[in-house]
């Protein structure tokens, strides 16, 4: 596998350009309900085996996004895959697929708020069970009061 | 009655048929912090480990989006703060990335030189206080722990003349670093590694002839290479696992190129294993700090020099991924700027959250005395896992 092969396996099987170079490959906007095979493929097809991490943005209007980076490390392939979540922030699990995504998507439950179905255990992790809100949304104000310690 | 109830949850317990649930910290010494285990026992076996992290949360990826591009370097040590130039230096490489800021040959051989002592000094935290943990089968076990501490130390005062600090620098900046070497520095640092590189002998002699040392450490916490790399656990831990990668040389950064140096790799994936490769580490750090002394070039220390205002820095609309290979693996920022004085948003990649999330996989079926050695070999600090 070479970065190049990746870029044209990447543009044949989801029609997405994937810019960047080596280690460094962003692939925008990959469609919600493809958001597992993409991952199958890159863990499989790529050799991406190494899973680094897992965060989310918030873009206000636009939505919240979700990226992940994963890695093929022998060969030099990072990926550094988005996708835009609806308004329900409602996204599909990478837990089946990397064992590694199983607290990374704990906390991007816990700062965002996005709800990753087929997570086996989606609890706060950072954050006690109790907090209300999530606090990397931009319209969570750093101000915002804590709840009396208990 | 709830007494009897309890009783019957001992006894049953205790008689290995029936499962007991026992809690490990938050303020256990071997957590190296602030860590609670829930353990679910069968006899003295674990059958099952809740990990229950956040208690240094502090939210430093809100904090990175409220602070300037000049203002953040000097928190970003306080992620991880054993290896505090880790930490500061990602940051800094991120929005030199998005900004294409050069960095001037000199700082970025002085980058090396404080990274290669801050891992020394990280590594020597991590053996003194594991081999603390291991307590009893090093025979009074604060030996080491002590030792360690005394070689760390000499690394401090070096930090300290060199910036004023001894735990939290604020010595790199974007586009260069704070300080220059001051007069005799580099003779005291060659005198210092010259010092560390006889006492590892020493350590090593210690440890690796006494038995009891060797029956905590060898065949305890295996971490498997496929398992390694899904969980995507870095550094000491991966490369303990027979994955030979190294960020330093696979994907330079700093002039990294510029050095000769090893990566050392063993194949077990054991505690001994991880053990052996921050041994070698040592060494390959010190090498690394001569080869920087001998040939460090002469000009300025920063493309950026005499900043007198913290909105000076100004980083263009564009998003980066810059990592570091630190004491504990892979320490990454990702950065997306907006074109305004501080990022849009800062996520931390800490190298710490990923290893420790490797304890469920691998701690069940252990006793509970090797929950101490496994989390020491893991060497978490978590200011780092909890950031």
């Amino acid at each position: 596998m070479t970065p190049d092969r990746a870029v044209s396996l990447i543009q044949e099987r989801f029609g997405r350009e994937a810019a960047g170079e080596g280690r460094y490959l962003i692939v925008e906007e990959l469609p919600l309900e493809r958001w597992e095979e993409f991952f199958t493929f890159a863990r499989d097809t790529l050799g991406c085996r190494f899973f680094s991490f897992l965060t989310a943005v918030d873009w206000k209007e636009q939505g919240l996004e979700v990226v992940c980076r994963v890695e093929n490390l022998e060969a030099g392939v990072g990926i550094l895959a988005k996708t835009k979540l609806g308004p329900d922030a409602q996204c599909p699990s990478l837990t089946g697929i990397y064992r590694g995504a199983d607290w990374m998507e704990r906390e991007c439950y816990d700062m965002f708020g996005v709800r990753f179905s087929g997570h086996p255990d989606l609890r706060r992790i950072l954050l006690s069970q109790d907090w209300e809100g999530y606090p990397l949304r931009k319209d969570y104000a750093v101000d915002t009061p804590h709840a009396p310690y208990r | 009655m709830a007494d009897t109830e309890a009783r019957k949850v001992i006894e049953l317990g205790y008689g290995g048929n029936e499962r007991l649930v026992m809690n490990m910290g938050p303020q256990h010494p071997s957590a190296h912090g602030v860590f609670r285990m829930i353990l679910t026992l069968e006899g003295e076996t674990i059958a099952a480990i809740d990990s229950v992290i956040g208690y240094l949360h502090r939210c430093h990826e809100k904090l990175g989006e409220t602070l300037t591009y000049a203002q953040y370097p000097s928190i970003a040590s306080k992620t991880d703060y054993v290896a505090a130039m880790t930490s500061e230096l990602t940051y800094v490489l991120a929005a030199e990335k998005i900004g294409k800021i050069e960095v001037p040959k000199r700082a970025q051989h002085l980058r090396v030189l404080v990274a290669e002592l801050q891992r020394i000094a990280s590594h020597c935290l991590w053996l003194g206080t594991w081999c603390l943990d291991l307590g009893g089968a090093l025979g009074g076990g604060a030996t080491v722990f002590l030792y360690c501490f005394r070689e760390r130390e000499m690394i401090l005062d070096l930090f300290e003349a060199l910036t004023g600090a001894r735990l939290l620098y604020g010595f790199h900046q974007v586009g260069g670093t704070r300080y220059d070497l001051p007069e005799g520095w580099a003779k005291r640092c060659r005198d210092t590694v010259g010092q560390i590189d006889q006492r590892i002998d020493e350590y090593e002699s210690m440890l690796e002839t006494n038995t009891a040392f060797l029956w905590r450490a060898q065949g305890v916490g295996v971490i498997s290479k496929e398992l390694a790399q899904e969980v995507g656990i870095a550094g000491p831990l991966l490369r303990g696992s027979g994955v030979d990668f190294d960020i330093r040389r696979n994907d330079p950064y700093s002039s990294y190129q510029d050095f000769d140096f090893e990566i050392p790799v063993e194949t077990a994936g054991d505690c001994y294993a991880r053990y052996r490769v921050r041994m070698q580490e040592f060494r390959e750090s010190i090498k690394i700090v001569r080869q920087v002394l001998d040939g460090l070039p002469e000009g300025p220390i920063s493309s950026r020099p005499g900043l007198k205002s913290v909105g000076q820095v100004r980083i263009p609309k564009g998003e980066a991924y810059a990592r570091v290979e630190g004491p504990r693996g892979e320490v990454g920022c990702y950065l997306i700027a907006d074109g305004g004085p501080k990022p849009y948003r800062m996520k931390w990649r800490g190298a710490s959250f990923s290893n420790l999330s490797i304890l469920p996989h691998i701690v069940p079926g252990h006793k509970v005395a090797d929950v101490v050695a496994i989390m020491g070999s893991v060497d978490p600090v978590f200011g780092e896992v909890d950031r």
